[in-house]
């Protein structure tokens, strides 16, 4: 053995599934985009210059020119309103919000001028709109940076709402999302940028895309099925490990899209398990989980052998201490606790 | 005379477009030089030794404040902090030049203001440190103070949104006849909020008591102000001209000018009821805050040229020891005693326990409703029967 060479059997095995982050699925899909179709374009705070508060436009001012990549002003308002007279117009705008915390600024247009606008013109003028960036908590932000706005923008109709997990769930509805002629929500999570995951050649495909709307079964199982989006998919997956060595095999239910949101996906799973476990990361009133709640009670009532479980954040505005936080959140230890309730193994 | 209900205006013939850049840019108002020595012909505003040192001994202390508690950061004792380097003369002079009635709502790069008005260094560390005598309770990031107290509200993060906030507190002193006013602060960058018109808009058409101080350092996170705004004037013409308002651009580096500005406009906001725009022209040293490396958008050399030859605390203190009211001796001692306290004061706002559960769910009413009392008695009880990983310290 010569010093400095290493051997490895690894490389002369064919690789079909290698790692992408969410962030990278991100940047290539809306660059894979942004070459097939001229009328998109990316703008927001940072996005240019600085290559993305968060780097998830990274590269694009240099490849696609400011004409295509528009560093704005400070103002949500101002910036999403032209994003939205835009598309008003036939073009076809990726509009960065650095968190969506800050498009509270501008929820009047996404509500009031791309939600209702196709409806209120008769089917006249098409809103061809993506809203996208962080939701939900991240850590040590406090209460103006952790909001989750799955519930607020998911009871608009007009609206299409994703949220993706995986680096394939990242790039698919991504790509699915931009084509869309209706306007869409598209909520990310910060913490789950840096996050590495295996993806096909198939993924990798320029022509991959997700439909918005559909599901994802991440585990099967037969005991208990917990349902899930974002970041809160990964805490449900090692809760369903956590779950399987005390014999409880967990269905595990990536959303995947608040709106339309899969609830045949989501019954056909407790036809098949008789219990539910409903998961998100924000408040409790009139959360995700109260609809998935909801249509279960209406359609899948007789199978039901358990009360519904529902786990959520506090019903707080999220504090900064650390201690404080992890307090108003869910943890994985909730939802195996929340499981074994609704298998009866516990109280 | 055309009197339409929009405008009084001569009538003219001659169709002219006005161009954006007819006018000159609106002068800068400075007293001393970039040396420290007041220019010929300047009208130095009346401040004895003591106000003049104690001025300077605020600015120096928050530098230092700064400078160790960005460290903290880098090391991980804390997870963010953002400084006010550079705009420290800004700071403490704006705020010498207040009442301690005068009610400031800031933005966030304003920790002199405070610190001017009595904040103690155990306060601003508890703060950044979240722990039990936090006046915060530990819910939110570093750096977002607040004193009731002081006068000082709270920090929000959100831009600019603190400017009609203001103008609503500014015409509540009104109402109330109060022999005071609000002061708001926010940077060049903010001026491009809807926020920034509503307000300017408001406090003229209501008369409200208000100064409005623009931090104009030249950058909002990556985004230079050529980029902000077009035109030499924007944010004078446009708040000032624009909107109906008495304004004034001044030298942001120049300790006396700002006093002396703010000073003269708190004046006219009290005694008249009207807002006053200051447009302060300075730069922002530091990074916009621990999650910014602008040498990614800035050279070194610009920002070493304003961190040393520009640096505003040098050149006021140049001022004083030419006024034979501080020496090199001074300056050793301050520097290490300031050094001193703020270390202490961080390592005792370190050692702390963290906010307790009970302060979980408190202040998000004015009452405790039912829901709530639910899910602190729920809590209590999970926590009880779990391993100490749970527990709230």
């Amino acid at each position: 053995m010569f010093p400095g060479i290493v051997r490895s059997s690894s490389r002369h095995l064919p690789c079909r599934r290698s790692l992408m982050t969410v962030r990278d699925a991100l940047n290539s899909a809306i660059d894979e985009e942004m070459a097939a179709d001229p009328k998109v374009f990316v703008m927001g705070e940072e996005v240019g210059e600085y290559q993305g508060a968060y780097k998830v436009t990274k590269g694009l001012l240099q490849k696609y020119g400011p004409d295509r990549v528009l560093d704005t002003p400070i103002t949500e308002a101002g910036f999403t309103g032209i994003g939205v007279g835009a598309a008003f117009q036939g073009l076809k705008p990726i509009v960065e919000f650095m968190t969506f915390n800050f498009a509270m600024q501008a929820i009047d247009h996404i509500i009031n001028s791309a939600a209702k606008t196709y409806y209120m013109s008769g089917g006249q003028i098409a809103v061809p709109i993506v809203f996208r960036g962080p939701n939900g908590a991240a850590a040590g932000v406090g209460a103006q940076h952790s909001q989750c706005f799955a519930a607020w923008y998911g009871s608009c109709p007009g609206l299409k709402v994703v949220t993706p997990y995986s680096a394939e769930d990242a790039r698919g509805l991504l790509k699915a999302a931009i084509r869309d002629p209706d306007p869409v929500v598209f909520l990310e999570n910060e913490l789950l940028y840096g996050e590495n995951f295996p993806v096909s050649s198939q993924v990798r495909d320029p022509n991959f895309t997700l439909p918005i709307g559909k599901a994802k079964v991440e585990r099967e199982g037969t005991d208990v099925t917990i349902t899930a989006f974002s970041k809160m998919v990964g805490f449900a997956l090692k809760a369903a490990d956590e779950l399987a060595k005390d014999g409880i095999k967990a269905e595990v239910i990536n959303l995947r899209s608040i709106r339309p949101l899969d609830r045949e996906t989501i019954n056909a799973s407790v036809r098949k398990t008789y219990r539910l476990v409903a998961v998100e990361e924000g408040w409790p009133q009139h959360g995700v989980c109260a609809e998935v709640c909801a249509s279960v009670q209406e359609e899948t009532f007789d199978y039901l052998d358990a009360p519904i479980e529902r786990i959520s954040g506090a019903d707080i505005p999220m504090p900064y201490a650390a201690n404080l936080e992890r307090l108003a959140l869910p943890q994985i230890e909730d939802i195996v606790r929340a499981a074994k309730r609704a298998c009866y193994r516990s109280k | 005379m055309l009197d339409f209900p929009g405008a009084k205006a001569a009538f003219t013939s001659r169709m002219e477009f006005i161009s954006p850049n007819a006018a000159e840019a609106v002068p800068c108002f400075r007293i001393l030089d970039d040396l420290g020595r007041a220019l010929d012909g300047s009208d130095i505003p009346e401040i004895d030794s003591s106000l003049a040192v104690k001025m300077y001994h605020t600015m120096v202390r928050l530098q230092t404040f700064d400078s160790i508690f960005y460290e903290a950061q880098r090391q991980g004792r804390i997870s963010f902090y953002l400084t006010n380097i550079g705009e420290e003369a800004l700071n403490v002079a704006s705020a010498a030049a207040l009442t301690k009635d005068d009610v400031v709502f800031p933005q966030y790069r304003e920790h002199g203001v405070l610190m001017w008005r009595g904040f103690t260094l155990d306060e601003f560390a508890n703060q950044c440190f979240s722990n039990e005598d936090g006046h915060g309770k530990g819910r939110q990031m570093p750096i977002h103070y607040g004193s009731e107290k002081l006068n000082y509200f709270t920090i929000s993060s959100p831009i600019a949104t603190q400017l009609p906030h203001a103008v609503g507190a500014a015409y509540g002193l009104k109402m109330d006849r109060k022999n005071a006013c609000a002061v708001t602060y926010f940077g060049d960058g903010g001026s491009s909020e809807g926020d920034f018109h509503a307000a300017c808009n408001f406090a003229a058409v209501l008369e409200a008591p208000v100064l409005f101080v623009c931090r104009n350092n030249g950058y909002a996170i990556s985004t230079p102000a050529c980029e902000q705004y077009k035109g030499k004037h924007a944010i004078q013409l446009l708040a000032g001209r624009g909107y109906g308002m008495t304004s004034i651009r001044v030298d942001g580096n120049d300790a006396l000018a700002v006093f002396k500005a703010v000073s003269a406009a708190r004046k006219l906001a009290v005694e008249q009821s009207k807002p006053v725009l200051i447009e302060a022209m300075t730069y922002r040293v530091g990074h916009h805050s621990t999650s910014d490396d602008s040498t990614k958008y800035r050279s070194g050399e610009e920002i070493a040229h304003w961190r040393s030859v520009r640096d505003p605390v040098l050149r006021f203190r140049r001022w004083l020891e030419s006024n034979a009211w501080w020496s090199v001796e001074d300056e050793k001692e301050l520097r290490g005693a300031a050094r001193k306290e703020v270390i202490s004061a961080m390592n005792q706002a370190e050692k702390k326990n963290k906010p307790p559960l009970s302060e979980l769910f408190t202040d998000v009413y004015d009452t405790l409703p039912r829901n709530l009392l639910e899910q602190e008695a729920t809590l209590r009880d999970t926590v009880s029967k779990n391993p100490p990983s749970l527990a709230p310290h």
